[in-house]
């Protein structure tokens, strides 16, 4: 069994000293001026010291210094080391070092770091390989995260010997820093990579077993599809549990974006706001949307499309929630948020409204405008 | 008073015990049925000639071949394995209202072994009166109007009561459009499940963060023409009652459906509240919980249904009457939704129960719950004293008579979390706990429910055992996520198994299937 192990050591250094991540050079040297330590290696390692057992029947690929290496070989690992040693690392050594590693034919690949980290390896290794995250950065967002760094460690002995074998599709999120650290929250959906499937261990954003979710989803798109009425336009948000909707219409789907059903034909793919407003104008339509990354947003992170001009003109009742009912209990009791930047519309989300959940059942769940 | 022990040394039996099949000997019996003498063999001839063709077996069944001792030594075994039915702390056993059942009973309900209930009314007239008796005090207890005692357990008399409510809605020509059922997700998940059995849309209330219980505003949205009527249990899993229940049932009528109160425990509020004052249409009791007869394997169950007036025509046939002079059953109701099981009731288990509740009277009945209560807030105290327990919801708000806690803090603190808490319990001779239902909207979560029949000293010895555990847990998480090291079995090897319709086996020939290909 081949591992790739990859450290973003400067990961999480930001958060201590109460900066919104680390991504940029500027913003890192800031951090190291505030007193911020690296504190990935050190979480990287904890997770990596669950993986002694199989010292002898695991080959371990890495990265120079702090990337990887110095923590395999603390550990007493003998690993295999790419790549050119450097003094200072960032985004593109990532990139390069995932680029490296699929080349290699790993079986998977453990990296830690936060939201960019996982951006820059979902970037180069999409859906090939199987990844687990170690949670090491301020921002964890992302679904390919374990816990904490001791249960990524737990998945991943138990993936190497074989004992996990189920994948599930976990979320890549990530905020614009930029916009972050002057309080503009802006969350986009980048994508799905293939995670080991653990129940308790992986980050609960999902906690379903893959087929239960799977099944779920399947039988809330029955009922979406079933509800459909003639001529309405139907505005199909982003994300995997809205694709089995398109599935079983036979149409091709945007999981990153928004696409319009009528008739149960394709209208128009991955619209931008302004297209939708075009097409909804003086016609009646619903949008079916779900809730996106760990936090529960239903608008305003990863669907910025849907603007609070489109829901005005929509209107509230023609909504349609979805999401299995996993996903709502991971929310831990939180409210499903609504953040479109318009206060007015914010508002009047804050009621209690239904959730599909499968083709017989529906959750009455609170939702909140912030 | 007794003295707090908690079993340090305690081990229990391990066997390490064949499956029966594979103590299997070919040829091999346990006894030797003789042969018919000849005489009788002459005048009967072959009398399983005269079996319908249909239910003769085109194959032998596969079952073990094993001598007498063998088999006895195999149960005994498997046995010693056990903590004992019944004998054990069960103040664990959250939502299950475990509570020891008297013996003296059992006693009683073997009395009625010889009764067939196809016999003629006038041959069992007393076991018919302790049937109408026993429905008259659940009257009394619930003021509903009329009971059934025909399903054999819960679930059974929540999806009786749901095809009840589908006749009502047929009746008033309604069924098409109310098609929606609302429960909550702290009620027990057959008041989902058997309304959707029953061909309803389940529609769940998810209760507000801070009070634990749904908001009347969350049902106000659930609420509308379509609904057929609310399943719900008060109090629910986490033990909060709902003390807006009244304005939940009156939202929920003035949309002409119809409320249905789980009553499957009713240990907190037996002789205190009833479902009638609350304006409830109908109710059940899990005998086998509130009524002192025994669960499981000690079995059977039985599920009593009560309704109002307005829908006693809909109850299943036959019900039990008096006329003044006799019992009899009664099978004249032309809108019965029929039967849902054989005969009148699981007679040794209404048996059991109409003695339990002689035993006792009506301020018996009353100290029942008063006591539950008072041992749950006793155990609460003591529960919620360990470090790393916690209790969701309504903080500082006393729960009635169970409490769902979590080991959230311990968890984060030191790896352990409540499954491996519960193994561990084993080791100290006492009986694992119940997490919760699922889905687990309470992360790490246990459930305890102390009942009248246990001591401050049981109660204790729990929360000792869980504090001590807790404590293990901070010294050594590994050894505690490596329990239980003193049970009969050990950790299961390959959980996801559990999960797996590919891996799993519940007979051998499925385990032959699955296993030994
Ligand atoms: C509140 C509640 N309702 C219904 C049931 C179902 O009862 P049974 O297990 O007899 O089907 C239970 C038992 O677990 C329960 O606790």
């Amino acid at each position: 069994m081949k591992l790739g192990f990859i450290v973003n050591p400067i990961a999480g250094m930001g958060g201590k000293v109460g900066l919104k991540g680390t991504d940029g050079m500027e913003i890192l040297e800031k951090a190291r001026r505030l007193g911020a330590y690296p504190e990935a290696p050190k979480k990287a390692k904890k997770a990596l010291k669950l993986l002694t057992p199989l010292i002898n029947d695991i080959e371990i690929l890495t990265y120079p210094g702090k990337m990887g290496e110095d923590e395999a070989i603390a550990l007493g690992f003998n690993p295999k080391v790419l790549g050119e040693k450097k003094d200072i690392v960032g985004p593109d050594d990532t990139e390069e070092a995932a680029r490296k590693m699929l080349d290699m034919d790993i079986d998977l690949l453990l990296f830690a770091g936060g939201d960019g980290t996982a951006r820059n390896i979902y970037n180069v290794v999409g859906d090939k390989v199987p990844v687990l995250g170690i949670p090491a950065g301020v921002k964890i967002h992302s679904a390919v995260y374990a816990n904490h760094p001791r249960s990524a460690g737990e998945v991943a002995l138990k993936y190497l010997k074989g004992e996990l074998t189920r994948i599930r599709e976990a979320e890549v999120m990530d905020i614009d820093e930029a916009a972050f650290r002057k309080e503009q929250v802006t969350a986009k959906l980048y994508g799905y990579m293939k995670v080991p499937f653990e129940q308790q261990l992986v980050q609960s954003l999902k906690a379903g077993r893959p087929e239960e979710e799977e099944s779920a989803r399947d039988s809330i798109a029955d009922r979406v599809v079933a509800e459909m009425k003639p001529d309405v336009l139907y505005i199909i948000g982003s994300g995997t549990s809205t694709r089995p909707i398109m599935e079983k219409l036979g149409l091709p789907n945007t999981l990153l974006g928004i696409d319009i059903v009528k008739n149960k034909k394709i209208v128009a793919s991955d619209v931008s706001e302004r297209e939708i407003l075009e097409h909804i104008e003086g016609r009646k339509a619903k949008i079916i949307v779900t809730v996106i990354g760990g936090q529960g947003y239903i608008f305003g992170r990863g669907n910025q499309q849907l603007s609070g001009n489109v829901i005005r003109k929509i209107g509230i009742d023609n909504i349609r929630i979805i999401a299995t009912k996993n996903k709502l209990v991971s929310l831990g009791g939180q409210p499903i948020l609504v953040d479109t930047g318009d206060d007015k519309v914010n508002n009047m989300f804050n009621r209690y409204m239904r959730v599909v959940t499968s083709y017989n059942e529906e959750i009455i769940y609170k939702v909140k405008g912030l | 008073m007794a003295k707090l022990k908690i079993r340090e040394n305690y081990h229990q039996a391990r066997w390490d015990e064949p499956i029966i099949y594979e103590l299997s000997t070919p040829g091999e019996r346990g006894i030797l049925v003789p042969e018919p003498e000849p005489e009788i063999k002459n005048k009967a001839g072959d009398v399983l000639l005269n079996l319908p063709e249909s239910m003769c077996r085109k194959e032998e069944p596969n079952l073990p071949e094993i001598s007498q001792k063998q088999v006895l030594a195999h149960y005994l075994h498997l046995s010693q394995e056990t903590l004992g039915s019944n004998l054990n702390n069960d103040i664990s056993q959250g939502t299950c209202t475990m509570k020891y059942n008297p013996r003296i009973n059992e006693k009683l309900a073997g009395l009625i072994h010889h009764v067939h209930p196809l016999q003629d009314e006038s041959t069992m007239q007393g076991l018919l009166a302790i049937n109408y008796k026993f429905e008259h005090f659940l009257k009394e207890i619930s003021g509903m109007d009329k009971f059934t005692l025909q399903p054999g357990g819960g679930s059974h008399a929540v999806y009786t009561a749901a095809s009840i409510i589908r006749a009502y809605h047929e009746s008033n020509g309604e069924l098409e459009q109310r098609d929606e059922i609302i429960t909550t997700i702290f009620s027990h998940p057959c008041d989902a499940a058997t309304p959707a059995t029953a061909g309803f849309k389940v529609v769940t209330l998810y209760p507000n963060e801070e009070t634990g219980i749904p908001d009347l505003e969350a049902l106000e949205e659930a609420v509308s023409e379509r609904t057929a009527a609310v399943f719900i249990t008060n109090p629910e899993d986490t033990g909060i009652y709902n003390r807006e229940i009244d304005k939940f049932v009156q939202t929920v009528q003035n949309a002409g459906a119809l409320c249905f109160y789980d009553q499957a425990n009713a240990n907190g509020m037996l002789g205190i509240t009833r479902a009638r004052e609350a304006g409830f249409d109908m109710c059940h009791f899990n005998v086998h919980k509130t009524f002192g007869t025994p669960h499981g394997c000690s079995g059977p169950g039985s599920g009593a249904l009560g309704v109002r007036e307005h829908l006693v025509r809909f109850l299943p046939v036959p019900t039990v009457e008096f006329d003044g002079e006799k019992y009899y059953l009664d099978y004249d109701k032309p809108e019965s939704i029929g039967k849902v099981r054989g005969f009148f009731g699981v007679a040794p288990v209404t048996l059991k129960a109409y003695s339990w509740v002689m035993m006792l009277g009506a301020e018996g009945l009353k100290e029942v719950a008063e006591i539950s209560v008072l041992n749950n807030n006793y155990l609460q105290k003591k529960v919620e004293e360990i470090p790393g327990v916690g209790t969701w919801y309504a903080e500082g708000r006393r729960r009635l008579e169970q409490v769902r806690y979590n080991w959230i803090e311990l968890e984060e603190e030191t790896g352990v979390g409540t499954d491996d808490i519960m193994r561990r319990i084993g080791d100290y001779g006492i009986q694992h706990y119940w997490t919760s239902h699922h889905p687990w909207v309470v992360p790490e979560p246990f459930t305890l429910e102390p009942c009248e029949t246990y001591s401050k000293v049981d109660l204790e010895e729990y929360a000792a055992v869980l504090k001590k555990i807790a404590e293990e847990a901070r010294k050594d998480s590994e050894f505690v996520k490596a329990s239980p090291h003193k049970c009969a079995s050990h950790n299961i090897a390959k959980p996801e198994e559990l999960n797996d319709p590919e891996k799993w086996a519940i007979t051998w020939r499925a385990y032959l299937r699955k296993h030994k290909k």
